[in-house]
């Protein structure tokens, strides 16, 4: 679905945030990047976003390039670190953007936007302003916007990292629930361990200076996964695991 | 607590109507008091006397001096509006321009060169000042240079406008009294503030004070107007969310 191949980035003043990485996220997947602050992962996650241009390596989209697959051919939504709503407009003209966007038929838009919300639970809030919503729901409604175009590709970057934890576990559990049930590929960006095992079929673990990978974890656990998962003793090997990788590769790092 | 706000609500009306009762009842009293001669400092009944007397001259100066007002206000807004939108699409225009719109401020157009700067800073502010996330994600979108500006960028920077709309009202009837002060408009087309030096020179002071009054009374009308303008134009933006490109 996306291969990526030898993609490296370095900044304009000489950081090199990417070292050479190799990454290939396949049709159905739900693959994490997961590692500390500055290992690159939102940076990765740009460059397959097509926001930031690699400086060496190639990325191909369903077998072909940036340019050649297009936005209508590729279908790729992203949702970001904060809700990012247009604060002036209604929770159903933020969702319908991307439709709008594209100059989507009104009659068919708005019958996508009431799907979108339905799937993320917030039927009854098409009228109200961000702010008039919670955290949590403003993010729903963002999901919402992301899954409005039935993305073949999703991208997340920690989507739910500025949220308090019971809200972030509850959206967790949404998330991989809408995974299973639509068929859903993901590309997440998380520092959380936890919130990396419960989620992703993989765990691609990165490290700092220069960013790249330096495992690729697979979670063979059956889904769905539920409240009894995350305190399991399969889950507490599987972070052990991750957490070791983290923890290695910041004292290599760091000697 | 409904009637807690309601008491403050009038509270906001009641206080600052006593304290100008107060004001004028002591400055009538005294002008009364230590007998004050009116080309000193006529008192509020004489300066109501004079509104009322000379009303006819006083409304038909206020008439010319709103007229350029108004017009200074409506050549800043479109042109201040104009040099934002040109601003915002590259980096490169900004700085190429942004020069000559401070060299503006500082040559003598009084009427208008105020008015410019402060509407091309507050609304190129407002129109860059969009959330970075928000536009890769019109990026992401690949949404076209106009469909960033219309619906991102223009509605961001409402606000800021609105902001620069409110000071710039003000700005607008200094700039006309000023100019009336500087070039003159004398003749049949005298405005308010040719009013004030000419009563000034014929030592009429209470016509002076009187003119005085109507120039503040079209401030804040003025200010007044703007601010209306303002709150019903953004919450209208919220209601017609819906309808836009129906």
């Amino acid at each position: 679905m996306v291969a990526i191949a030898a993609v490296e980035k370095t900044f304009a003043n000489g950081t090199a945030a990417l070292a050479p990485v190799d990454l290939v996220v396949r049709r159905g997947e739900f693959v994490s990047l997961l590692g500390p602050s500055g290992c690159g992962k939102s940076t990765l996650l740009n460059i397959v976003a097509g926001l930031v241009a690699p400086s060496r390596g190639t990325l191909a989209w369903w077998g072909g390039d940036f340019a050649s697959t297009g936005v209508s051919g590729r279908r790729l939504a992203f949702v970001f670190q904060s809700p990012t709503l247009m604060p002036w407009a209604r929770v159903d003209a933020n969702v319908r953007l991307p439709l709008d966007l594209a100059h989507v038929e009104r009659a068919a838009a708005d019958r996508a936007v009431g799907e979108a919300l339905a799937l993320v639970g917030l039927e009854g809030f098409a009228r109200h302003l961000p702010r008039e919503l919670s955290g949590g729901m403003q993010m729903r409604v963002s999901i919402a916007r992301a899954l409005v175009t039935a993305p073949d590709l999703l991208l997340m970057d920690e989507p739910f990292g500025a949220l308090d934890e019971f809200t972030r576990s509850r959206l967790d559990e949404e998330l991989s629930a809408l995974w299973g049930a639509r068929g859903l590929t993901v590309l997440f960006v998380t520092h959380s361990i936890v919130e990396s095992v419960f989620l992703s079929t993989r765990v691609a673990v990165m490290a700092a200076r220069p960013g790249r990978v330096i495992a690729d974890v697979p979670i063979d656990v059956p889904f769905p996964r539920d409240d009894a998962f995350r305190v399991s003793t399969t889950a507490a090997e599987h972070g052990r695991h991750l957490s070791a990788l983290v923890a290695g590769a910041g004292a290599a790092a760091r000697a | 607590m409904k009637n807690a706000d309601a008491t403050t609500r009038a509270l906001r009306f009641l206080a600052p109507a006593a304290v100008a009762v107060l004001v004028v009842g002591l400055w009538q009293s005294l002008t009364t008091v230590y007998d004050v001669p009116a080309y000193i400092v006529p008192s509020p009944l004489v300066v109501a006397q004079t509104l009322l007397q000379d009303g006819a001259l006083l409304l038909r100066a206020l008439g010319v001096t709103l007229t350029i007002a108004l017009a200074a206000l409506a050549v800043a807004t479109l042109l201040g509006t104009l040099a934002a939108l040109l601003f915002v699409q590259s980096r490169w225009i900004e700085m190429s321009l942004f020069p000559y719109a401070v060299l503006l401020q500082v040559t003598p157009i009084v009427a208008i060169a105020p008015l410019i700067i402060i509407w091309v800073k507050d609304t190129t502010l407002g129109l860059r000042s969009v959330d970075p996330g928000l536009l890769d994600f019109f990026r992401m979108a690949r949404a076209s240079r106009w469909q960033i500006l219309t619906r991102l960028r223009v509605p961001g920077a409402l606000p800021y406008f609105f902001g620069g709309l409110r000071i710039a009202s003000g700005l607008s009837l200094i700039g006309a009294v000023v100019a009336e002060f500087v070039a003159g408009t004398g003749g049949s087309g005298a405005g308010l503030a040719y009013l004030i030096l000419l009563s000034g020179f014929q030592l009429n002071v209470p016509r002076l004070f009187a003119a005085l009054v109507l120039i503040a009374a079209a401030g804040v009308a003025l200010f007044g107007a703007t601010v209306w303008v303002s709150k019903r134009a953004l919450s209208r933006w919220h209601e017609s969310e819906l309808e836009r490109e129906a």
